[in-house]
């Protein structure tokens, strides 16, 4: 087993509490899943949209990362899987496809 | 969370009210977008850490907490609730009055505050309603339209236009006003249409959306728990309310059809529910005040107490309708007031009765005014045209369901001629 992280970027915000309601059950149903299947190594953590860039020997500090809210990372979860095709493969179950958004995949560096 | 408790929906009512105290009614569009927030803070950590214990109580605090944010930061700028006065202007009192004003009671107080206040007489009845549901109730305004057949842009404006009307009055409404009873009656009104809507409702998906109907029940709940707002016409409301939601099991049958209440599977109805709408009427007699929730209440209350459709006391729900034509007419009451004499003096005389009813015009345009004729022609054993009132009405249809049971009593026409 490997370990890969999925990358939740971008996903329209609800425009209703019933539309919210709905896309969390998604959610819940899904990572209930992944933890059954046994592909869960940690929950991850939710990001905040702020931040802030610095960048340059001038260390630069920008308001960041991305000025467009589709291009930002809103959270990770740490995967188990097979190989990097399972794990995509695995991801494609995310709700958010549904709402315009995408999962990045990417194998964790083995030491 | 369970799927299907709207606990999102129900919370955005509340957090939405519990702001709008604070805020000022003025500060309307400033509350929604603290709950907006809230909701979107709540979808982006809980999809991945999961739902809390506590979901409502983790909710409120976020929305607390940005209230208390808020304030903080334009209390110079913006004036917030008028009726607060100085309690949101010092650090000492700011946190114990935003506190208070989430709790349960205080939150259950301004829900029906806030009713009222969507209630306003410069407002026509169904924008009334549909405010309800966006600020009560936590519908979207996709939700809405949908309740309503009406286009997403045009309930977008139309719900814009009513919170301009609503921001004039800066505060909620308040008990105190000399306008109560007349408001109250207002709310009343606005329930009824809700619950309706919910039950005969116009929506081509289902002709039964029982959640318009249980969010009416639960609305009209708050009123007689209220001391000032349960007054015998509310009671009476919540009657009938409870007394016609206890057939909605039986409404639509197995196969997903439309019953009519003669031949519904009554085993199914709902026993609370009627016992609860029987508890109601009972307290709605307190004093002397008779309103028209009353007397429908009553009929509704003859159908639950007869356990198969032949032991209906047919000649009390007529004279039912006769007091409902002295009290409130409109050629609605008069047909059904004209079915009730049919099922007593037999299917000529309902039909003289329909011939009878005065600008029975209005009625041309709706389907059960065409099947009631439908069904009396073919008992009066005139099947030709019972099949025409029936084509009528199956052509005024406006969901599948009401198409499938036109369809069958049109059938039956042709069966009986066999």
């Amino acid at each position: 087993m490997s370990e890969f992280v999925f990358l939740y970027r971008g996903g329209e915000r609800a425009q209703s509490p019933e539309q919210s309601e709905k896309q969390m059950q998604k959610w819940v149903a899904w990572m209930k899943e992944l933890g059954e299947k046994g592909h869960m190594k940690d929950r991850g953590q939710p990001l905040e949209p702020t931040g802030k860039v610095v960048r340059g020997k001038q260390k630069v500090v920008t308001d960041g990362p991305y000025p467009e809210s589709k291009d930002l990372v809103g959270g990770y979860t740490l995967i188990e899987a097979k190989d990097l095709a399972q794990a995509a493969e695995l991801s494609k179950g995310c709700p958010i496809f549904e709402f315009d958004g995408l999962v990045e995949v990417r194998p964790v560096m083995e030491m | 969370m369970e799927p299907g408790d709207h606990l999102f929906r129900r919370e955005a009512g509340r957090m939405v009210t519990a702001l709008t105290r604070i805020f000022g009614l003025d500060n309307l569009a400033l509350a929604e977008d603290v709950v907006q927030d809230a909701f979107c803070r709540a979808l982006e950590v809980w999809k991945i850490r999961g739902v809390p214990n506590n979901p409502s109580a983790w909710l409120m605090k976020t929305a607390k907490n940005r209230a208390l944010d808020v304030v903080r930061r334009e209390r110079t700028a913006r004036t917030f609730a008028p009726e607060l006065g100085r309690l949101l202007e010092s650090e000492w009192t700011l946190v114990p009055t935003v506190d208070e004003l989430f709790g349960a009671s205080a939150i259950k107080d301004d829900q029906l505050r806030m009713m009222f206040s969507c209630c306003h007489p410069n407002l026509p009845e169904q924008t009334q309603v549909a405010l309800v549901l966006a600020l009560i109730c936590g519908f979207g305004v996709g939700e809405i339209a949908a309740a309503f057949l009406t286009g997403q842009d045009a309930t977008q404006k139309r719900l814009v236009r009513a919170k301009k009307v609503l921001a004039a009055s800066k505060r909620l409404f308040d008990f105190a006003d000399r306008e109560f009873s007349a408001r109250l009656s207002a709310v009343h009104r606005a329930l009824y249409l809700l619950f309706n809507e919910g039950y005969h409702g116009a929506s081509p998906e289902s002709a039964v959306r029982t959640e318009l109907c249980r969010e009416a029940i639960r609305l009209a709940g708050l009123l007689v728990e209220h001391p000032l707002a349960s007054t015998p016409a509310s009671f009476a409301l919540c009657a009938l309310m409870c007394l016609h939601a206890a057939r909605l099991p039986s409404r639509v049958d197995e196969a997903g059809d439309l019953s009519s209440l003669f031949d519904q599977d009554r085993s199914k109805w709902d026993a609370e529910l009627t016992a609860r709408g029987l508890r109601y009427l009972d307290q709605s007699a307190a004093g002397t005040e008779l309103s028209e929730y009353h007397i429908e209440a009553a009929i509704a209350s003859i159908h639950a107490a007869a356990p198969r459709m032949e032991d209906t006391d047919w000649k009390s729900i007529a004279s039912m309708y006769d007091r409902l034509m002295a009290l409130a007419p409109s050629p609605v009451v008069a047909l059904n007031r004209a079915i009730a004499i049919a099922q007593v003096e037999g299917p000529e005389r309902g039909l003289e009765e329909i011939r009878n009813i005065d600008d029975r015009e209005r009625l041309a345009s709706y389907p059960f005014y065409s099947a009631a004729l439908g069904e009396l022609e073919l008992r009066s054993g005139r099947c030709e045209a019972a099949r025409e009132h029936f084509a009528h009405a199956l052509a005024l249809s406006r969901n599948p369901m009401e198409r499938r049971f036109l369809t069958r009593r049109a059938e039956a026409c042709g069966a009986t001629q066999l």
